[in-house]
């Protein structure tokens, strides 16, 4: 990471996925080849707060973006940082496609279940009857319903390891990097498309402080997303 | 296809890719659309011959982007598409014009507006020169109008993208792309290092990242006003076009590209009567010979019959080159119709009040 102060609202999550990618990449030695792919909305300015390369990719377009640097560059690890706006509305096709050609890039989506940046509108996966500026009566039915981007790439044959996780409480901050680091190890080893979804909080759009923010995340939002590794065929494909 | 330094007889679409292969280019995004299929085709057979790397994308978006990354990673790389997927591709184009990042746009233009039709057309002029996405910028556009002339702007396109860090746009049309011509390709380029500057990995150097957002409107103004500069630099050195029978001319036609292979047939006939007409081509639509057509105004040529495959994109560049010191008419087929000699003769005849002189 670099030595500045972020511009995330205080108690926003996005600063610790940042802290565990960085973590993992440095435990791995891969900082000094690996390009990171800014998405656009909150994590837009990603790229000032890793010390790794990074390009900063049109809404939606991150996993496209990530495809061309690795095919040109296949030694590089690369990685997107996206949130659910940027992959699960804008970026679905991109995404679902990086995933189809079995992409040796890592996708990590932080789904706060609201577009952060624009100033808290609904997203595909905001939770049905939640208020936001764009769902003033609550999330309704002719809205649409959340669905579940980790379920959705686990099942395309190009994917190697898909894993839902949530930084809200300290042990599954843990069990996040864990993920993370086994994402990235399977693209170290050429197997395929690798993507973590990340379940955080968004207390400044969802009204709440932060530990009432990961109280929603742990009580409600995992209702509808649960956890766990959601595909893991690594040791398959490998052997 | 032979690959030697002798004359072969290749279609546009496939030239235009062998003339990228030789190029350096290494890196080809597209996605299927008539009437330009033939040359992601051609680089799906041959990219593995070099060593490269052809990818279907899912989308002409996807394969823009796809581009942006490649292009961010340092090498040589380019798309296609027609018309409906070059709006598509757009965004991309914008948002590497604004990270400064080089790469080859190539536009088979078909009819529109919509889906419109395969037939060949120039009415994409307008979104290729004026600037098509969002932002304030140019793009160098390059308008061949022999399978020979795509080839050597095809390579052309790729030294001035890396020269400007910039894209560079290739408009064709579906007839040059589906010409069948014999061409002399240039001998292959050595294989070229990873750009400078580009992201190889932060490995005993600073970080470095591309983007084209500033949040500080100073800060983005400074950036506007150094790509500005950089406009006029290429408005300053590539302005590419050719004057044909011009000298004694007081009529010149104007066209570019399909149109303008016409109209040199239209010109040659004309003057086979003894009117004296000459042809002015624009070689880059974009940066545009203004300056050569005010001298052309200057110097007294009375009259300017301006030809294109659209109902008149260009014809305002060349009334605002002319700037009323001489008569500016215009001449068009429209929805994939392509003029023929005798109807630019004809043109020519009423304008001329039908008598030789």
């Amino acid at each position: 990471m670099s030595p500045v102060v972020t511009h995330y609202c205080p108690g926003c999550s996005h600063g610790v996925v940042h802290r565990l990618i960085a973590e993992v990449l440095d435990e791995m030695g891969l900082r000094e080849s690996t390009v990171g792919v800014a998405s656009v909305g909150c994590s837009v300015l990603a790229y000032n707060y890793f010390e790794t390369d990074f390009v900063q990719a049109p809404h939606g377009r991150a996993p496209a973006v990530a495809t061309g640097v690795k095919r040109a560059n296949p030694d590089m690890t690369v990685f997107t940082y996206q949130g659910d706006g940027d992959m699960a509305a804008i970026g679905t096709s991109e995404v679902i496609h990086a995933a189809v050609r079995g992409e040796k890039i890592t996708c990590i989506m932080y789904n706060n279940t609201i577009y952060g940046m624009t100033g808290g509108q609904m997203s595909p996966t905001t939770l049905m009857g939640a208020v936001t500026a764009t769902t003033p009566y609550g999330r309704g039915p002719e809205a649409g319903m959340p669905y579940r981007m980790a379920e959705l790439l686990a099942q395309t044959p190009g994917s190697v390891y898909v894993a839902r996780t949530h930084v809200a409480d300290v042990a599954n901050i843990v069990k996040t990097k864990r993920a993370i680091r086994a994402a990235f190890e399977a693209q170290q080893k050429g197997l395929g498309f690798t993507m973590v979804e990340v379940m955080g909080n968004c207390p400044t759009n969802w009204g709440l402080t932060p530990s009432e923010g990961n109280k929603y995340v742990t009580e409600e939002m995992l209702k509808v997303f649960p956890l766990g590794v959601l595909k893991d065929t690594t040791k398959e494909v490998a052997s | 296809m032979n690959h030697e330094m002798e004359l072969t007889m290749v279609k546009g679409n496939e030239a235009l890719g062998e003339a990228a292969i030789r190029a350096g280019c290494r890196y080809f995004f597209g996605y299927p659309i008539t009437p330009q299929s033939e040359l992601p085709a051609y680089m799906s057979r041959r990219m593995p011959e070099v060593k490269g790397c052809y990818l279907q994308a899912e989308s002409e978006v996807a394969a823009i982007n796809m581009v942006l990354g490649a292009s961010a990673a340092g090498v040589r790389v380019m798309t296609s598409s027609s018309s409906p997927g070059y709006s598509l591709k757009q965004e991309g184009i914008s948002y590497m014009v604004g990270s400064q990042l080089p790469c080859v746009v190539v536009n088979v233009q078909r009819g529109g507006p919509g889906l419109g039709n395969i037939q060949p057309s120039q009415a994409d002029y307008f979104q290729m020169v004026k600037g098509g996405g969002h932002g304030d910028y140019k793009m160098i556009s390059l308008a061949p109008s022999t399978v020979q002339e795509l080839v050597d702007l095809t390579v052309l396109a790729f030294e001035l993208a890396d020269k400007y860090m910039s894209p560079v746009g290739i408009l064709g049309d579906g007839l040059l792309g589906q010409t069948m011509e014999p061409v002399r390709f240039p001998e292959m380029s050595p294989e070229l290092p990873y750009r400078t500057g580009a992201l190889t990995g932060a490995k005993g150097r600073a970080k470095r990242f591309i983007t084209s957002l500033d949040l500080s409107a100073e800060a983005l103004e400074a950036h506007n006003l150094r790509l500005q500069a950089k406009f006029a630099e290429m408005k300053k050195n590539e302005t590419r076009w050719e004057e044909y029978l011009c000298d004694d001319a007081e009529m010149v036609v104007v066209a570019y590209g399909t149109s303008a292979r016409i109209c040199r047939a239209a010109v040659d006939a004309a003057r086979g009567l003894g009117f004296k007409v000459g042809m002015l081509r624009p070689i880059a639509v974009w940066p545009f010979p203004n300056e050569a057509l005010a001298r052309l105004a200057e110097r007294g040529v009375a009259q300017f019959l301006d030809v294109e495959m659209s109902a008149g994109q260009m014809l305002e560049d060349v009334q605002l080159s002319v700037l009323g010191r001489a008569k500016v008419h215009f001449y068009g087929r429209l929805g994939g119709l392509v003029p023929t000699p005798r109807e630019v003769l004809g043109e020519i005849r009423k304008l001329l009040g039908g008598e030789a002189k």
